[in-house]
Order: structure tokens, then C-alpha cells, then sequence
């Protein structure tokens, strides 16, 4: 027989049709060794309160739905496991800085806006027919990219970025760290198209290097260092739209 | 029918909610003394070349107990710049290439630490002993 204890989960609750402001209500959660936060939702939703709504998917740490805030860090709760807060309680909030649709449901409009402005797919330099072969790229080439084509969007990032909480129309630190990674790659050519969004004021300038946002993504990509080399590709841009035709995107 | 009224949480107090945060804020908050301590540096160069009578008056006031206070005080906040600084380092600088291998943050953190620590020595043992 699987051992259980007893966890109290607190759950941030928002009805828009009923409720005037959020409120935190309490579970209580038989769990087994191995069960996440996510698991712990899911039980209250089965079993206690059919009403709760929160996003998950894949309960592996791949898909990036299930991020929540978790005794106030921002984590994805299929990552995040009951007994680690046992005999403590658990806080379950929505995640910070994003509008709260439903319970822990958010708004994500505007990181899906953020993210088709970047560009988020390779251009190529000119359109090569499938006969001509691949875009060969050497183990160098791939090293400048590769941490950053890990990200889920799972918004995270945002939820820890003081800036984006302050000022929503700061690209923030997944588009940018997305943005990076398209650019870094060798067998891409839109950088001038990009750059404008890097070199405005809501691009990488929003930036004060709180590094928040690098030490909670679930997947190990660094967004304040995509954030941060972007200021100086943005201030060489700037420079060398005096010199030569190419950059000065602004 | 669904509703959609979406709301949106207030920020107030968010720096004091987290440890990283409160950390964040204190390092901000220290910049400004640096500034100060470059403006007193400044201040004696300008002194120095006002001629001798008027730097030492500059160094006499640097030995009142209020400036020894004030430069203890400075050198605290400094100490916590220089270091907080140096943590944020790796995250601000295109990644650092020793014989193919990219230096891990921790190794960036420690040779900017070791590199202050050196210039500090030398500066100090130059001002002591020359």
C-alpha cells in the first residue's frame, strides 16, 4: 500500500462572474512520495472542487502550461513535489505580472503577441530548393544557439522579470531569449529585421539586470544573458548605422 | 454564458516579497555610492591642481573622523557593488571561451573578484608605501 500524509494546499481562486477580487482557499491533500503540485491539483479537482481551473498538459516538464507561482516562485508545478513543502503548506497563485482569466488560468495574449513579432523561425539569406541539400552548420554554430532553442514558453521568466510586472510593453525575457536564438544562428539572415524590436526602448534598454528570470527557467536557458548581449549588439548597431548602410534599425 | 473580466494583481511591495529581490534592490541602492567615492577622488584631483596648500587642506578634511565614518560606510557598499556586480557578470557577457570550453558563471564571478581584489592590493600597497 502507497504511504500518504496530508498536505494543505491554498489555492488563489477568481471567478470573474462572481468574485469582485481573488481569494486564497484551502485543501486538504492526501499525497504519495512521488506526487507533484500539478498531481496535488489535480486531486482537488477530481475529488474535492470540480470548479478549479488551472493549465497542464504533458506533467513532464516539456509542454511549459502548468507554470504557477508556489509559495511565491515562479515554477511549472509538474517540476515542483508536495513533499518538499510537507509538514509546511502549499501556495498555489497564478503566475505574477500576467492578468488572471480564471482561478490560475492567465492571460497569455500578450507573450504570443510578443513572440510573433520576433520572428521566431529561421530566414534564410535566400530560399535554396530542397534538391540543393541542408544548411550545414559546424558544432561552434550550433553551441551559439542552442541553450536558447531549449525554451518552452512557459512564462516563467516573465513572472520573475520586476521590469515586465512594471511595464508590460518590455519585450521580456523569453522573446528576447528567442529572439537571440534565431538570430545567433548561422543559416539565418533576418537580424535587420529583428533589430528594431531589440534596439527600442521596450527591447533590451527595459532591462536592469535583476538575472531573476535566468535562475528560475525550468530548462536551463540563460534569457538575461539573450537580454544582455542584445545591449551590445544594439549599441554596435547604433554605431554603425553612421558608417555604413546596414543597421540603425530603430 | 463566460465572463471575461481579467484581473490584473497590484505590484506594491514586490521587492520585499522576495530574498533575490531584496538583494537586487540593496545593489541598486549601492551605486550611488560609488558615485559619491568617485566625486571625492574628483574632488582631490581638482585640489591637486589648485597647488599644494589646497590638496592638503583636502587631505586634512579625509582624516576628520566624520569622513573616516563616511569612508567605512563607503567602502561597505562598495565592497557589496563590486560583488553583487560580479555575480550578475556571467549573465551580462557573451559567454567566455577558455581552450574551447565555455568558463562556467561561477569561474567569470571569481576571476572579476580575484581581478578587484588585485587592483585593490596594488592600489593600497602604492598609497602605503610610496
Amino acid at each position: 500500500m502507497v504511504e500518504t500524509r496530508t498536505i494543505e494546499m491554498e489555492v488563489l481562486r477568481y471567478h470573474p462572474e462572481r468574485d469582485a477580487e481573488p481569494h486564497l482557499q484551502s485543501y486538504q491533500v492526501p499525497f504519495a512520495h512521488d506526487m507533484s503540485v500539478l498531481q496535488g491539483l489535480q486531486y482537488i479537482k477530481d475529488h474535492l472542487d470540480g470548479s478549479l481551473t488551472f493549465r497542464w498538459s504533458c506533467r513532464m516538464a516539456i509542454c511549459g502550461s502548468c507554470g504557477h507561482m508556489v509559495n511565491g516562485v515562479p515554477q511549472l508545478s509538474c517540476h515542483t513535489f508536495l513533499r518538499d513543502y510537507f509538514p509546511g503548506k502549499v501556495r498555489v497563485e497564478p503566475l505574477n505580472h500576467f492578468s488572471i482569466l480564471r482561478d490560475l488560468a492567465i492571460d497569455q495574449n500578450d507573450f504570443l503577441k510578443k513572440l510573433e513579432s520576433i520572428k521566431p523561425y529561421i530566414i534564410p539569406a535566400e530560399n535554396k530548393p530542397v534538391e540543393s541539400g541542408e544548411f550545414l552548420q559546424t558544432p561552434a554554430q550550433l553551441d551559439r544557439f542552442y541553450q536558447f532553442s531549449q525554451c518552452i514558453n512557459c512564462l516563467l521568466c516573465y513572472s520573475a522579470c520586476p521590469q515586465y510586472g512594471l511595464n508590460s510593453d518590455f519585450i521580456g525575457p523569453g522573446a528576447m531569449a528567442l529572439l537571440h536564438r534565431y538570430n545567433a544562428d548561422s543559416r539565418d539572415a533576418g537580424r535587420a529585421e529583428r533589430m528594431p524590436i531589440v534596439n527600442a526602448e521596450e527591447g533590451v534598454w527595459s532591462c536592469t539586470l535583476v538575472g531573476y528570470c535566468s535562475e528560475v527557467c525550468p530548462k536551463g536557458v540563460n534569457p538575461a544573458n539573450a537580454v544582455n548581449q542584445n545591449k551590445m549588439n544594439s549599441a554596435l548597431d547604433y554605431f554603425l548605422s553612421f558608417v555604413t548602410s546596414r543597421g540603425g534599425g530603430r | 454564458m463566460t465572463v471575461r473580466k481579467p484581473y490584473r494583481r497590484s505590484m506594491a511591495g514586490w521587492w520585499r516579497k522576495n530574498p533575490f529581490f531584496v538583494r537586487y534592490m540593496l545593489r541598486e541602492l549601492t551605486a550611488p555610492f560609488v558615485a559619491i567615492y568617485a566625486v571625492i577622488l574628483l574632488v582631490g584631483l581638482v585640489r591637486l591642481a589648485q597647488g599644494e596648500a589646497a590638496y592638503d587642506a583636502w587631505f586634512a578634511a579625509l582624516t576628520h573622523p566624520a569622513s573616516i565614518a563616511i569612508h567605512w560606510l563607503l567602502l561597505v557598499a562598495v565592497v557589496y557593488h563590486s560583488v553583487t556586480m560580479w555575480q550578475v557578470m556571467p549573465k551580462a557577457m557573451p559567454p567566455l571561451k577558455v581552450a574551447g570550453r565555455t568558463l562556467p558563471e561561477l569561474g567569470v564571478t571569481a576571476l572579476g573578484l580575484l581581478a578587484t581584489l588585485t587592483v585593490s592590493v596594488m592600489v593600497y600597497a602604492l598609497v602605503r608605501w610610496l
